[in-house]
């Protein structure tokens, strides 16, 4: 016995061994997502008076002009009200479709009385514009849309907590290089964004998205007096209450409506105070779905309104019936040109023409050629950016620039001809801004088009590493069960080579001067890493072996796992993925109960082999109960089903509702349904401990001193306490009384954090003491001696102590029944549920209890229902897998393929069922808020801490849960036994010894005597786990890559990849911190039993 | 075994296909307006009633079972009625099974009903005519090394086969093609459809290209 065959050394090269093949996964994934998900290159060009867009004179040759730039400024003045969330159909006005009755009626219609009656009145003065916005719809994208009038591209989606300064050209640099005061007012966003621009500014945080009031509030305060100051140009107003209502209640609240009217009145406040040479613009940033959020590309999120309004009249025409639609960004250069400023360098945005249609008096001709300039104008500072970005990149396509340039070339012709002609027709007018509008809009289409570019090389390189992981998973699961396993060139070998691979770039770099990138280097060290376990594959493969052999998995399993990864491919079925899981999960349990019966494992045997003489008698009982076995597969499908009525339904498909049990209770209006929700869900809490304290006492672990057990007996209740008195105050904190606010609010801060404490402190409690024994050893100490004394040699040793641990075992039971036998004579035996027998997944099921509370505060409250069934759910599938897995004593021990894709689904299936969906706006971010209802400040790691542990919560549970697979079975082999209680083969055995009795199991403790198979066994669960996941990310990046094209590419694909990329990263991180767990748990004992040894030779 | 039972169950099997065929054209002459997607309960409805007609005529006259003992009246009722009320839990059941596979609970209850009926009628009904009311030869030739003849192997091949293809009718139902036998059940009932005639046509080709290695233990 050499040191590196001792467990301790086994448990760390396991460990590492792991760590090594997520690293490989982390590497490919980092290489993909560098390729695939690409930002725009962002030009700092910036665009000023001095240099006009283009050659040519331009319009009314105003250059010399105060105030004039490339074109006379219309309007001195621009208010501009941003109202976020502001959907196009909230600004709509409402008539009656049959006069004398009311219009329909729902609380965000016909709210904003003052626009409907302002175009009625006034319609030369006023428009309403349907403005289509680009995704992502999050509000920081679209302030940058507004100001630099150019596409954010969507990686940037995931900056919204941490947002930058923006560098590109935009409105606010173009204003504050005009020496224009702009004034903000409202969302903090916007400090970001433009650090310093303000003249004068007041900030609010946006973050708070309960909070319907404050912004707007504190805007109202501000925006009356600083318009009558007069001391600002350029006014800017954001409100947050419509969004926030949005988040909070949705769009169908009655809340909606209120906020909605204090809107109206805030326009009509700001109608009646604006001077003639001021232009109103109110706008919406992003609509909402129907359940008030955004962040993806539906057409409820990406129509918002847009509203412009001077007191002089400004259009030609009154409004048509149907208000155009027109994109977002066309605010932009038409923004620019009216207050008389350079349209920012990178705008692709069209000016609005009728807007520059010189009011409504002038003459057609006249009016048609202010239009032509305008867009002229536009067209060359589009043509400009063009060009330079080209140079910068190779991005947009030759072919269609070159059309492009060609189209910009013959408008631009025609167009200077006409104004040296100056009586060129109207019609002649008419065809060349039909020309220039053509050009913006193919310009607009082809940036649309590239901005989505991918790098095929990395993609493909980290598809190809990815690849190459789960293969090694493969291979090496299958190693680790052969029984001359060892664990020493696992990790030298590849250690070795990635640090030589690391060196190899890092001089190469050093040589070349070229700028280090960390993707690379880490993709270099898991390539070079993965060499010397490629070549023994191939060798491998040189050796003729059998193709079954290099796929192990059975073949049903393997459909399954095929059809799963093959639906990563269809948009249809991603989204459909809810309820496609749990499809796959009930056939995949009724195939192992079919296989069980199949295998004959369900029935008498001699049912089966004497056929048509059933007797009703079965003389041999079964190792199962058909019905146990079918029962276990008939409660996971209930529990399945009755999971899947927690659903949350993507955007895509309309006709289906979402669970009206996802919303926080608060949301609710009736009191007394919403009482019986309250003691529904913590009925589901207290059972959820009872069961986890049954269980424990069940197996004997309850009755143990140790520090862990007194804390699931006492901290745990109080947990649960809590957690329904948290629940209670967030359910009812509108309905409190006024005197108790400040009481509640502090209530409502420290009960979560309490809960949290006492959760990481029992957590710290296991890993201090994880072993959950009752020490009665010392009761009959001669016997133990006897017991003891063949040993030779120092008890430290390892082989001894090998050895002597299972007699220990052994004679502790024997000693523990006689004392049973002692106090009751007749007493039944269920000694087997000795805690040693349980030990380990004694202590995995409380620190699942442990982790799963805090993980439960983070979701709504009906969400504890899930998971109870969540609980519920892994205990019968975990019986239902010991049913049909042999116990192989002494080792090697495995872990069948169907237990861990079974597993693996189940947690997909709680994704779901947990009111979960792969898309940002379908994120829980109200979980940021647990504990912290006041914001988090300027952090962004503790709400992405909370948000990530609410939406990663079931892969967290089952990634630790995942060693209860290896467990199981030995621990339900107690039940077998006390049935074979009396089986009558043994009745002669039993005559012939008498004393003995039937041998008691020892469960768990058969892995402790075989140390070196509990560790390849460990090692071999870990890396299937890892397999089945790590395809699923591998079919996820090449179904990006090869659907990249895709029309929901960024609808679908790209937000699944990345859910699926960070669950992988959160399912090995927790599937480690499990094995590790376990470990902990296997050294504890191994010095619980050592302490004990040297106690008795004493 | 000889290749003349062989002969006589695919005689059997082709009947049994005839008749959905039949089940599909016959009604178009007597009913206005029918076709499979449109009419979907009807057709249902039919193909049930006709393949348990054809069933049960193949087994009073083939005969494949071996004889009760008994011939009494009373034990022929009994067993009739036994039967019926296997058939009917069988249909209970599988409609059970499918809203806990994520067929709809509320809306479309007769549709999923009539689909529990057509699967029964592939699967159960066979078994009754072929075992009789007795779960536990059921669960005999459904397990390894259970049959004990050519006529319930081919009862166990289109039985699986059958419930395979509704299991892989489900798959097209998420996809946004617009068709209309996407709708459920329609797709399933396809698939149970074409799988149960798959499996008739399957089994006595694979029984009579293993006809060396099959061997049977009672007689």
């Amino acid at each position: 016995m050499n040191s590196l065959s001792c467990p301790r050394m086994q448990k760390i090269s396991v460990l590492l061994f792991l760590a090594w093949v997520c690293f490989l996964f982390y590497a490919g994934i980092a290489l993909f997502t560098s390729g695939f998900l690409l930002t725009r290159l962002e030009l700092t060009n910036h665009s000023s008076c001095q240099e006009p867009p283009g050659p040519g004179f331009l319009p009314w040759g105003n250059q010399g002009k105060p105030g004039a730039c490339w074109m006379a400024s219309r309007f001195s003045r621009v208010v501009l009200v941003l109202i976020d969330a502001l959907r196009f159909d909230f600004a709509q006005p409402q008539y009656s479709k049959v006069p004398g009755e009311p219009p329909v009626s729902l609380p965000f219609l016909g709210k904003l009385r003052s626009l409907q009656r302002i175009l009625e009145i006034q319609p030369h003065h006023a428009r309403l514009y349907r403005s289509q916005v680009d995704p992502p719809t999050t509000t920081m994208q679209r302030l940058k849309a507004l100001t630099t009038g150019s596409l954010p591209t969507f990686i940037d989606a995931g900056n919204n907590f941490a947002s930058h300064a923006i560098l590109e050209d935009n409105l606010i640099k173009q204003l504050t290089n005009a020496g224009r005061r702009v004034v903000f007012m409202g969302d903090d966003t916007w400090k970001d964004l433009f650090p310093g621009a303000f003249s004068k500014a007041f900030f609010f945080s946006s973050f708070n998205v309960r909070d319907l009031h404050t912004v707007d509030n504190g805007i109202l305060e501000h925006l009356y007096p600083t318009m009558d100051s007069g001391e600002w140009d350029v006014l800017i107003a954001h409100f947050l209450g419509v969004d926030h209502c949005g988040h909070k209640h949705g769009p169908h609240h009655p809340e909606m409506a209120k906020k909605l009217s204090q809107m109206d009145q805030v326009i009509q406040g700001l109608v009646d105070r604006l001077e003639n040479d001021t232009l109103l613009v109110v706008a919406g940033d992003h609509g909402m779905t129907m359940n008030g959020d955004h962040g993806g590309d539906s057409e409820l999120e990406v129509s918002a309104a847009l509203f412009l309004y001077s007191p002089t009249a400004l259009f030609p025409s009154t409004p048509p019936e149907e208000p155009e639609v027109i994109p977002q960004v066309s605010l932009v250069p038409t923004l620019a040109l009216l207050l008389g400023l350079p349209i920012p360098f990178g705008n692709i945005g069209e000016v609005i023409a009728e807007l520059f249609s010189a009011g409504k008096d002038s003459q057609p001709h006249l009016s048609a050629l202010a239009q032509a300039s305008a867009l002229h104008l536009n067209a060359q500072q589009v043509s400009r950016f063009l060009h330079t970005y080209s140079a910068a990149t190779q991005d947009l396509q030759v072919k269609e620039l070159h059309q492009l340039q060609n189209l910009f070339s013959k408008a631009s012709a025609d167009y200077q001809w006409l104004l040296q002609n100056s009586q060129g027709a109207e019609a002649a007018l008419q065809t060349v801004i039909a020309e220039l509008q053509q050009f913006l809009r193919g310009a607009r289409a082809i940036c649309i088009e590239s901005w989505a570019r991918f790098s095929l090389v990395r993609m493909a390189g980290g598809a190809a590493l990815l690849a190459a992981a789960c293969f090694l998973c493969l291979l090496a699961s299958q190693w680790a069960t052969s029984p001359s396993f060892h664990f020493r060139p696992l990790l030298l070998i590849p250690g070795a080579w990635g640090l030589g691979g690391a060196i190899l770039y890092a001089g190469l770099l050093a040589t070349t001067g070229l700028k280090l990138d960390p993707v690379v280097l880490g993709t270099m060290a898991a390539t070079s890493s993965l060499l010397p376990f490629l070549w023994k594959a191939w060798a491998g493969w040189g050796s003729k072996r059998p193709i079954a052999t290099l796929l192990p998995i059975p073949g049903p399993v393997l459909l399954l796992l095929l059809i799963r990864l093959a639906a990563f491919f269809s948009d249809s079925f991603v989204v459909a993925e809810a309820r496609a899981t749990p499809f796959l999960l009930g056939s995949l349990i009724l195939l192992l109960v079919a296989q069980l019966h199949w295998e004959g494992q369900l029935l008498p045997p001699k049912l089966l082999t004497i056929p048509r003489l059933g007797s009703s008698s079965p003389t041999g009982p079964p190792r199962h109960s058909g019905a146990y076995a079918l029962k276990l597969g008939v409660g996971l499908l209930l529990c399945t089903r009755l999971a899947g009525l927690f659903h949350r339904c993507p955007e895509e498909t309309p006709a289906c509702h979402s669970s009206p049990w996802l919303s926080p209770l608060a949301s609710m209006v009736g009191g007394r349904a919403k009482n019986l929700w309250y003691g529904a869900c913590v009925g589901a809490l207290v059972t959820l401990l009872v069961a986890v304290r049954l269980w424990l006492g069940r197996y004997g672990n309850l009755k143990s001193p140790e520090p862990p057990v007194l804390f699931v007996r006492w901290g745990l209740p109080v947990m649960a306490l809590g957690t329904a008195a948290y629940w209670a105050l967030a359910s009812g904190a509108d309905e409190a009384p006024p005197r108790l606010r400040a009481l509640v609010a502090g209530a409502s801060v420290v009960l979560p954090r309490a809960v949290v404490a006492l959760a990481a402190s029992g957590l710290m409690l296991l890993l201090w003491r994880p072993v959950t024994v009752l020490v009665k050893a010392g009761a009959s100490a001669p016997r133990t001696r006897i017991v003891l004394t063949p040993f030779s040699g120092p008890p430290t040793s390892q082989a001894d102590l090998d050895y002597v641990v299972p007699q220990i075992y052994r004679h502790m039971q024997e000693e523990f029944r006689g004392r049973l036998e002692r106090t009751k004579s007749q007493g039944p035996l269920t000694v087997a549920a000795y805690q040693l027998g349980s030990i380990y997944s004694a202590a995995m099921v409380t620190a699942l209890t442990f982790l799963a509370f805090p993980l439960l505060l983070l979701h709504a409250e009906r969400i504890s229902l899930v998971f109870l069934l969540l609980f519920l759910q892994s205990f019968l599938l975990l019986h239902l897998l010991a049913a049909g897995i042999p116990i192989t004593t002494p080792g090697p021990f495995t872990v069948p393929w169907q237990a861990v894709s079974a597993w693996a689904l189940m947690a997909t299936q709680t994704f779901y069922s947990t009111g979960h969906q792969p898309v940002f706006p379908a994120i829980h971010w109200h979980a940021a808020f647990v504990g912290f209802p006041e914001g988090h400040g300027s952090s962004t790691w503790l709400p992405a801490l909370l948000v990530g542990a609410n939406t990663f919560a079931s892969h967290l549970l089952f990634s630790v849960g995942c060693p209860l697979l290896l467990l199981w079975p030995f621990l339900c082999e107690s039940q077998g036994p006390r049935k074979r209680r009396q089986p009558p083969g043994s009745e002669a055995e039993a005559r012939v010894r008498p004393e003995e009795e039937v041998e008691e199991p020892l469960m768990e403790m058969r892995l402790r005597d075989a140390p070196h198979h509990f560790n390849a066994a460990l090692l071999q669960l870990g890396l299937k786990y890892l397999f089945v996941l790590g395809v699923q990310i591998l079919a996820c990046t090449l179904a990006a890559s090869i659907l990249r094209r895709h029309l929901m590419v960024w609808k679908v694909f790209a937000p699944k990849f990345i859910f699926e990329a960070i669950g992988f990263i959160v399912s090995s991180v927790g599937l480690l911190l499990g094995i590790a767990l376990v470990m902990r748990v296997d050294g504890a004992v191994s010095s619980w039993f050592r302490k004990l040894v040297l106690a008795h030779q004493r | 075994m000889k290749d003349t039972d062989i002969k006589r169950l695919l005689y059997a099997h082709l009947l049994c296909i005839f008749s959905i065929i039949l089940s599909i054209f016959i009604p178009s002459v007597f009913l206005e307006n029918f076709s499979i997607l449109e009419t979907h309960l009807m057709w249902l409805c039919i193909c049930s009633v006709f393949v348990t007609a054809v069933n049960l005529v193949l087994y009073l006259v083939v005969k494949p079972n071996i004889s009760s003992k008994r011939n009494s009246l009373s034990h022929k009722v009994t067993r009739i009625l036994k039967c019926c009320i296997y058939f009917l839990m069988s249909c209970f059941s599988f409609h059970v099974i499918f809203v806990l596979y994520g067929a709809p609970l509320i809306e479309l209850v007769l549709e999923t009903f009539s689909f529990a009926v057509l699967l029964s009628t592939f699967t159960t009904v066979p078994c009754l005519c072929l075992l009789g009311p007795n779960i536990k030869a059921w669960l005999r030739v459904f397990s390894r090394n259970g049959v004990t003849s050519i006529w319930e192997n081919s009862l166990q091949i289109t039985t699986i086969s059958s419930f395979v293809g509704a299991w892989l009718g489900a798959f097209p139902i998420p996809l946004d093609w617009e068709r209309p036998w996407q709708v459920w059940p329609i797709s399933c009932t396809l698939g149970a459809t074409f799988g149960y005639v798959a499996g008739l046509v399957i089994s006595p080709l694979w029984i009579y290209w293993n006809r060396k290695q099959l061997t049977y233990k009672n007689n």
